[in-house]
Formats: structure tokens, C-alpha cells, sequence
């Protein structure tokens, strides 16, 4: 497969800025609006029309890689195929209503939630779900806060969290913003947990164990019983990260291995769009002790209708309203389109992806055995050269340098969307890449819209707006 | 083999065909996918969800008929979630899959179109809030603020300070989160009292002191009420080593004073009034700041750089402040964000341009007043109660219930908010402006 990126450049920039293409100042005039002391002098923003602007975006668009360009293999990331439907059922007009609405005259939205709220239940082997949390990471930090109030509610003092140090970054930093002390957890010889080193991390201090399962090494934590026997042993709380969640769907469920409190993260294992960045959903499961403390509102069915309630002992809010309403219709609808079969065989495979195209890579894949995801080393190659010149490839690289157990990291998880055509195109990629000389990789990418990018200066000398460009010319 | 709703049973998006998948198992040296599966026995799951698959034509159906039962009522609602018309502009080419479906700029050769539309919308926050640094978003108001004055803690870190001061007039969801957010530290949130729907500035006089770490306003405030003396609050602030943060919105700051010229450290505040439209709450959070806290911004940043054939070009920097570099001693936990929304604001924004922009502000201010004289005309009736200038939304008093009127007015196809056993608020906006005789109309009706 040959690749070349579209790339609109003029003189020394790429697409000109917006503000370059117009800057128009209006003067505010607010007599017989406002007070003059209570209005701005001046507005100064682009004043295009709208075939410009259809032109300035369209033309971006097209120099943005995406998953329905090419496959994007993202390990932790689970960039998967994004349903065009879903798009079209979260813009019914029937259910744009505003939060402030009573509950009698939103039940369709009040059912829809409702609905998920017992699909991830059931997913995850939960006993009830929030959906609150607009992100992952925002539902770590729901569910600590949940762990938090629980060992209150007990009079129960406790002071840290455990995590494994080939976690992802946002449970330190989740944990943290909490208010705990982190204990980081080393992984033993095989990348699993260090049951050893567990042992001994835990004491009457420890709130909860978070864990990833399959762990950011696609490596399934067999010792999960023993782990969550543990940790209960000792009065502390079992928590799922729910990232690689897309491996195990229909086959096990966080709440079956022990785990207490989960998030799910819907834009990996319920295909909404990433959107670049956003946004995404982190509802937050937990088991039946814990309900009581799940944040403010939860849904419930009634003889009446669906109505809205807040649990005896809440945290309250994590998210001014109730999360990210148009991202959980999407993951609703997904959910209901695949059903059991199709959870089920979207976890076969991806399971089966990653093992194939490890199979067809010339790098070591140094643990296993593995499911969604590999951790590829690339050796005494620069994982991040490797990774830029397999744009070039036309394939968008894995998650490099990370985790850090794995020298040289390339996580790979190339999901159930692609075939099998689309796997060898990845494969070749990889092995092109990684048979390229030094300096190929050095100047790498070449195809794409933008060459190599300084990030040192980027960072040094920080311009992050048109007027910090402006000011410096 | 078929499964319900005759379709091929397993997921519909995972392509494989029988050959592909035996050819892959070859390649792979196993039997069955499901060898691959290393999981121990006593933890598989072996039961069913009891979820059927439905086709797409027959879900879609179904989800339509769902939502039907939502009430078509036309809604005068803010208090914190905003409407304007989003033009089809946005809505068409937002989503372009080359957007809606790529990942955070990792690989920024690749995503410069994604970083240049979130720079040109920093940059446009920048415009309108006077300050040098804006990140490109927070999930929504409430966690805006709340990593403000995580923000503030952190440079005041060491010193004696450790309050918050809030507005006794906030949205229920902000003042919450904020309490989860500070739960982890050693802070403490205090409340300051109104006078006339504005802040009681005498009154916060007396409570902004050395204890003091950051200073939050509004305006508009969650009821609607331009706050005029932001500059004196500021300078409380300020005289005491306190941050000033103002929470706003991008349409009120079109016309309002800016907030860097009343002294604002801290801009937070929604802006999804633009582009997203009515969304069950979900939001866009502001987060723009002064040049010397960089450091310690939560979230995203896109700066300009240049690439190996000299030109310049866009990626996400400084990064070291944030969690996957710096794991608990980042300055946020906050990953994915709100790209997207972003990337319809800022189109939103330039579809308006400047005039269009500073007249749907200024429309926000006069449809408001005209609304609340025509509600005031009539018996039993008094609005807006505060002598204050409106944004968007006012408080009307009712002789009688308010919760009572605000039902009669749904069964009239109308939602309005009831505070409390005596008022409402009404929120007008370029989506209801339309309605707002018959509004009129139905209040008269039931009052």
C-alpha cells in the first residue's frame, strides 16, 4: 500500500491560521444595552464567510489521520471501528432536552440511561452503574471517591492505594487527587502482579488495589482469586481499570474475579468516537455494598415511570449534570446493536487480531501468552523512530515506550475491526519500518502532512495562541 | 448461522470470513480463538447478558420510539446548560470521520488538522478573555472550577491558605464537584452571601483574609445577573494573595468586560453554549489563565513548532505537567477531554465571526429585559426580582405556587424551572426567542 497524506502548505506554514485569513475588530457599542463600564471596548476574531470556513475545515479534515482512514492500533487505547448510526441516533431531536426537565416529561432519556445503567451492570458483573463520569479517568477518580467514602462510612482510616507500576498514569494521578498516599506495585519475572512484593504492600493502610485485567501487557493476572482474597483479607477494596475491558467481553467479568468497584471506558470497548480527544464516558460500576455511595442522580424504574434518585449515602457530583449524554446514547446504542453474540465475538476477535499479526512481526514479543494487545520490543531500535516511520506505511504506529517492563515498547492492539488484509498491511509496516536504516528512521515521516516535528522547542519556547505567534514576528 | 432479527450471528464491525479466520489460527499455531484465551476456569464466564442484537433499521426504530417519549415541550432552561442555533455548518463538518474518529495527537505529523483547529480555538479564548493561556478543554464548568482552585492550592502551597469562596448563588453540580475535587486536600469551601442577586461585596469583605486561597465569581451568575463590580472583587482577592477566578461563558464575554481588565487569574466557565446545543448537560469547559501559571495548568495545550522542512506546525506540549509523564505528581488526572466539543465551538465561533457573535450577546441582554417587562406586566407577577441587568435569564417571583405554574405550563408545552415555592427562572436564548409570545401567553394563563 502506497500513502501520501494530503498537505496545503503556502511559504513557511501549512493551512494558514483562521486569524490569517481574516481579522476583523468590532467596536461594541452597548448604549441602551449596558452601561459602558460594563462592556468590552473591542472584539477581534476571523471574520470569514461560510464557504470559506467549509474550505478551511474540510481541507484540516483532510490532513487528520483517522480509524476509518486506515487502522489505529493504539495499545491500551482500543481505537475501534465507530458505528455511523450511533451519530445519527445521538442527533434525534427528541432527545435533545435539558437537565432542569422534570423526570415525567424526559422518561425516553430517563429509559434510555436507565438501560445502560443495567447493560454494564451486566457486562461487568456489577451491581449498579453510574454513568456520571465524563472520562476514564474520571471514573478512577469516582471510584476512589466511592472506595473513600465506604471505608468511612466504617470509621476505617486507611491511607493508600496500590498500583502496579506498568499502570496507566491517570490512577496515580486519580488516586492521588483523592487524597492517597500510591504504593507502587513492581510486576514479577512473567510481567503479572509480584505476589511476593503484594504481600508486603499490603496492610491495614490499604484502601483499594487498582488493577487492569488483561494488564496494559495483554497478559491475563491468573492469580486474580488469590489477589482479590488478598486484599479483602485485609479490609481493602478491589478496583478494575476498565481499559482493556474489550479483551474479556463475555468471557469474564470483573465482578466474577472479585473486583469491587470498575469504570468502563466506552470509547474502547463500546466503539464512541474518540473525537480526538473527546469526549469520552467513565461509568462506574460496583458491587452491592457499595451502592449507597454512587454520586448523584441515578436512575431507577418504578410502577410510575423512571425516575431519578439519589443514593442514602452519594458522593454528590462528579460532573456539573450527568456526564456526557451524547457519548452513552452512542455506547446504548452500540451495545443493543452487537447483543450477547456480538460482545462476545468482538472479544474473540480481537483476541485473535493481536495474536496474528504478533505472529507476523519480525519483533520480539517478549510476554504471553497475551490477548488484545502485545508489547512488542523494538530491540536496540528507537521505539519512537520506528513508530514515526511507519506513518510513512500509511498505518498509524502503536503506543510507544510504554509500558515501561518492555524496553523499547511498541503496545500494539489492533482491535476486531480489522481483517485480515489490513493485519498484513500493519505487519509490513512494522517489519519495513523496522528493517529501514538509521537514518530512513531519523527523517521519518516524509508522507505525511507535517515532517518531523521539533518538540523541544515546542516546549521551550511555549506559542499557544495566534497572538503569541503574532507577537513574535 | 443467523441470530435474531436475521443477522449473521457475532458482531456486525468485525469483519473476518471463515477462510481469514482458519488462515489466521494457521499462522497463529492453534486450534481455536478460544485457546488463546488464558483465563483460569473458576473465573470464566459462561452465563449470558440476556442482550438481544437488533439490526440497525429495527434499533433505530426503537431508540426513535424511546425518545418519543420525551415531551416535545420548547424549553426556557439555562441555569448552567446553554442553547444557541448551531448552524448545519458545524454539525456537517464536525462530523467528518477524519475528525470524530481519530485519537488524541499523539503522532502530530499525522494530526496537524486536529491540533490546528484546537490551537485556533485556544487562540480565540485568548481573544476573549484577554489572557495569554488557554487550554484547549475541561470535561465542563463544574471541573473547570474545580481544578482552579486545585490550581490555586498549588501555589499557595506551604503557606497558611487553604479557603475557597464561592458564591451563595452556584449551580448545585458546581458546587459539588467542587467539594469532590477539594475532598482530597486540605481545603475547605466558603460561601459568600448576595445582595440583589450580585455578590454582597461588603459582606465577602469581611470573609476574603490570609485563610484564603481563591476567590470564585460569576458572571452572569447562575441566575442570570451580570455581576458589576468584578474588578472590586478582584482587587479583594488580590490584597489577601488570593486567586480571582470568574466563571463565565463565551457568549457573555463577547460583549462583557473582558475578565483580564477586572484582574481575573482564572477564566472557567461553559462554552458549549456554542456548538453543542441542548445536550442533557453534557458541556465544554473553559480553562484560560495567566502566562506565569503555565506550569501548573491541568489538561491539553497545543503549541506552534516547527517541522523538518522548516514549516511551522502544531503539537501537544507540555506534557510533562501531565499524568502519563508524571503520574501522581501531575497537576491533573484528566486525559481525554472534550476535543470534539471544542472543535464545534470554535467552529460555532467562526461561523458567527465577530459581529454575529457581539449581537447574539447583546440580544441575550435585551430579549432577557423585553421577556422579563412583558412577564412583569402581568398580575401576580414580578420579574426579573433583581434590580440587576440580565444575561440570558432573570428570576420571577409568582403569587402563586411555582411549582403548581410550572406544571400548568408543561401541560402548555412549556419548561420553565421553579427555584423554589415562589419562583422561576426563564432563560431566553436565539433557539426560544420565538415562543416567547406564547410563552407570555400561557403564563397569563396559569397565573
Amino acid at each position: 500500500m502506497n500513502f501520501d497524506q494530503a498537505r496545503f502548505s503556502r511559504d513557511d506554514v501549512y493551512e494558514p491560521l483562521l486569524s490569517e485569513k481574516d481579522s476583523t475588530t468590532v467596536e461594541v457599542d452597548s448604549e441602551g444595552v449596558l452601561p459602558d463600564d460594563l462592556t468590552r471596548d473591542e472584539l477581534t476574531l476571523p471574520g470569514l464567510s461560510e464557504p470559506q470556513l467549509a474550505r478551511h475545515y474540510t481541507r484540516l479534515s483532510q490532513m487528520n489521520y483517522s480509524v476509518e482512514l486506515g487502522p489505529y492500533p493504539l495499545g491500551s487505547c482500543t481505537m475501534k471501528y465507530n458505528p455511523s448510526f450511533t451519530e445519527d441516533v445521538a442527533a434525534d431531536p427528541n432527545a435533545a432536552v435539558h437537565p432542569d426537565r422534570s423526570d415525567r416529561t424526559i422518561q425516553g432519556t430517563l429509559g434510555l440511561l436507565h438501560g445502560l445503567q443495567e447493560h454494564l451492570a451486566d457486562i461487568g458483573g456489577m451491581d449498579a452503574v453510574t454513568l456520571q463520569p465524563p472520562a476514564g479517568a474520571a471514573g478512577e477518580f469516582t471510584g476512589i471517591l466511592v472506595a473513600k467514602a465506604y471505608h468511612e462510612s466504617r470509621n476505617d482510616d486507611r491511607s493508600e492505594i496500590i498500583i502496579p507500576s506498568s499502570a496507566h498514569g491517570t490512577n496515580f494521578a486519580s488516586a492521588a487527587m483523592a487524597g492517597y498516599d500510591v504504593v507502587e506495585l513492581p510486576s514479577d519475572d512473567d510481567g503479572r502482579v509480584d505476589m511476593e512484593a503484594l504481600d508486603a504492600a499490603i496492610s491495614e493502610e490499604t484502601a483499594a488495589l487498582m488493577l487492569t485485567n488483561p494488564n496494559t501487557l495483554g497478559l491475563f493476572e491468573r492469580d486474580i482469586i488469590e489477589i482479590a482474597e488478598m486484599v479483602h483479607g485485609a479490609g481493602g477494596l478491589l478496583y478494575y481499570d476498565g481499559a482493556n475491558l474489550n479483551a474479556l467481553l463475555g468471557r469474564a467479568r470483573p465482578g466474577d474475579m472479585g473486583f469491587d468497584i470498575m469504570h468502563y471506558n466506552v470509547h474502547k470497548t463500546f466503539a464512541t468516537p474518540h473525537g480526538g480527544g473527546g469526549p469520552g464516558a467513565g461509568p462506574v460500576g460496583v458491587v452491592e455494598d457499595l451502592t449507597e455511595f454512587l454520586p448523584s442522580p441515578m436512575v431507577r424504574e418504578t410502577a410510575s415511570g423512571y425516575e431519578q434518585y439519589e443514593p442514602e449515602s452519594s458522593i454528590g457530583k462528579v460532573h456539573g449534570f450527568t456526564g456526557n449524554w451524547l457519548v452513552l446514547v452512542k455506547a446504548y446504542a452500540y451495545i443493543a446493536r452487537l447483543g450477547d453474540s456480538g460482545l462476545a465475538d468482538s472479544s474473540a476477535k480481537a483476541v485473535l487480531n493481536a495474536n496474528y499479526l504478533a505472529s507476523q512481526v519480525d519483533l520480539e514479543v517478549p510476554y504471553g501468552p497475551f490477548h488484545h494487545e502485545f508489547a512488542a520490543t523494538a530491540g536496540d531500535r528507537d521505539a519512537a523512530d520506528v513508530a514515526k516511520r511507519m506513518l510513512d506505511y500509511g498505518v498509524h504506529p502503536p503506543t510507544t515506550k510504554w509500558p515501561e517492563l518492555v524496553s523499547q515498547a511498541m503496545l500494539t492492539e489492533p482491535t476486531e475491526v480489522e481483517d485480515k488484509a489490513s493485519l498484513d498491511d500493519l505487519a509490513h509496516a512494522f517489519n519495513a519500518a523496522y528493517a529501514d536504516a538509521d537514518e530512513v528512521l531519523e527523517s521519518a515521516p516524509s508522507k505525511t502532512s507535517a515532517r518531523r516535528i521539533d518538540q523541544v522547542s515546542a516546549a521551550r519556547d511555549p506559542r499557544l495562541s495566534w497572538q503569541a505567534l503574532e507577537q513574535d514576528e | 448461522m443467523t441470530a435474531g432479527n436475521g443477522r449473521r450471528a457475532g458482531s456486525p464491525y468485525a469483519p473476518h470470513t471463515d477462510a481469514d479466520e482458519a488462515a489466521m489460527l494457521d499462522a497463529i499455531g492453534v486450534e481455536s480463538v478460544e485457546s488463546l484465551f488464558d483465563i483460569p476456569e473458576e473465573v470464566r464466564f459462561d452465563g449470558e447478558f440476556g442482550i438481544d442484537g437488533m439490526d440497525e433499521k429495527a434499533l433505530r426504530q426503537s431508540l426513535s420510539d424511546l425518545f418519543a417519549r420525551n415531551e416535545d415541550l420548547t424549553e426556557f432552561l439555562g441555569r448552567g446548560h446553554h442553547a444557541h442555533y448551531v448552524p448545519a455548518l458545524v454539525s456537517d463538518l464536525s462530523r467528518r470521520s477524519e475528525f470524530l474518529t481519530s485519537y488524541t495527537q499523539y503522532q502530530p505529523e499525522v494530526t496537524q488538522g486536529f491540533l490546528q483547529v484546537l490551537f485556533e480555538y485556544q487562540s480565540m479564548l485568548v481573544e476573549l478573555t484577554g489572557l495569554p493561556v488557554a487550554n484547549c478543554s475541561m470535561y465542563d464548568a463544574a471541573t473547570a472550577l474545580a481544578e482552579a482552585a486545585l490550581l490555586a492550592n498549588r501555589l499557595r502551597r506551604g503557606a497558611s491558605g487553604h479557603r475557597v469562596l464561592v458564591p451563595a448563588h452556584i449551580q448545585d453540580g458546581r458546587l459539588g464537584v467542587l467539594e469532590n475535587y477539594l475532598g482530597g486536600s486540605d481545603m475547605e469551601i466558603g460561601s459568600y452571601p448576595m445582595d440583589d442577586g450580585a455578590a454582597d461585596v461588603d459582606a465577602l469583605t469581611d470573609l476574603v483574609d490570609d485563610e484564603t486561597v481563591m476567590v470564585y465569581a460569576e458572571s452572569p451568575t447562575v441566575r442570570g445577573v451580570i455581576e458589576e463590580r468584578l474588578a472590586d472583587i478582584g482587587d479583594l482577592a488580590h490584597e489577601n494573595d488570593a486567586l480571582f477566578c470568574l466563571g463565565s461563558d463565551l457568549v457573555a464575554l463577547a460583549l462583557l468586560e473582558e475578565p483580564a481588565s477586572v484582574g481575573a487569574d482564572v477564566v472557567v466557565g461553559e462554552a458549549g453554549a456554542l456548538g453543542l446545543g441542548t445536550a442533557y448537560g453534557m458541556g465544554l469547559g473553559i480553562f484560560a489563565t495567566r502566562e506565569e501559571y503555565l506550569r501548573q495548568v491541568p489538561g491539553r495545550l497545543v503549541g506552534a513548532s516547527e517541522d523538518a522542512a522548516e514549516k511551522r506546525a502544531f503539537t501537544l506540549t507540555l506534557q510533562t505537567r501531565e499524568q502519563h509523564i508524571r503520574k501522581e505528581r501531575a497537576t491533573s488526572n484528566i486525559c481525554t477531554n472534550q476535543a470534539w466539543v471544542a472543535l464545534r465551538t470554535a467552529m460555532h465561533m467562526a461561523w458567527l465571526g465577530p459581529d454575529r457573535l457581539v449581537d447574539l450577546a447583546t440580544d441575550a441582554v435585551t430579549d432577557a429585559r423585553e421577556l422579563a417587562g412583558r412577564l412583569d406586566d402581568l398580575s401576580g407577577v414580578k420579574a426579573p426580582i433583581y434590580d440587576r441587568y440580565h444575561f440570558r435569564e432573570f428570576v420571577v417571583r409568582t403569587d402563586q405556587p411555582a411549582p403548581a405554574i410550572t406544571n400548568d405550563l408543561a401541560g402548555r408545552g412549556f419548561a420553565v424551572h421553579a427555584l423554589d415555592d415562589h419562583h422561576i427562572q426563564v432563560c431566553i436564548t436565539d433557539v426560544n426567542a420565538d415562543a416567547a409570545d406564547e410563552l407570555v401567553a400561557a403564563f397569563e394563563e396559569v397565573v
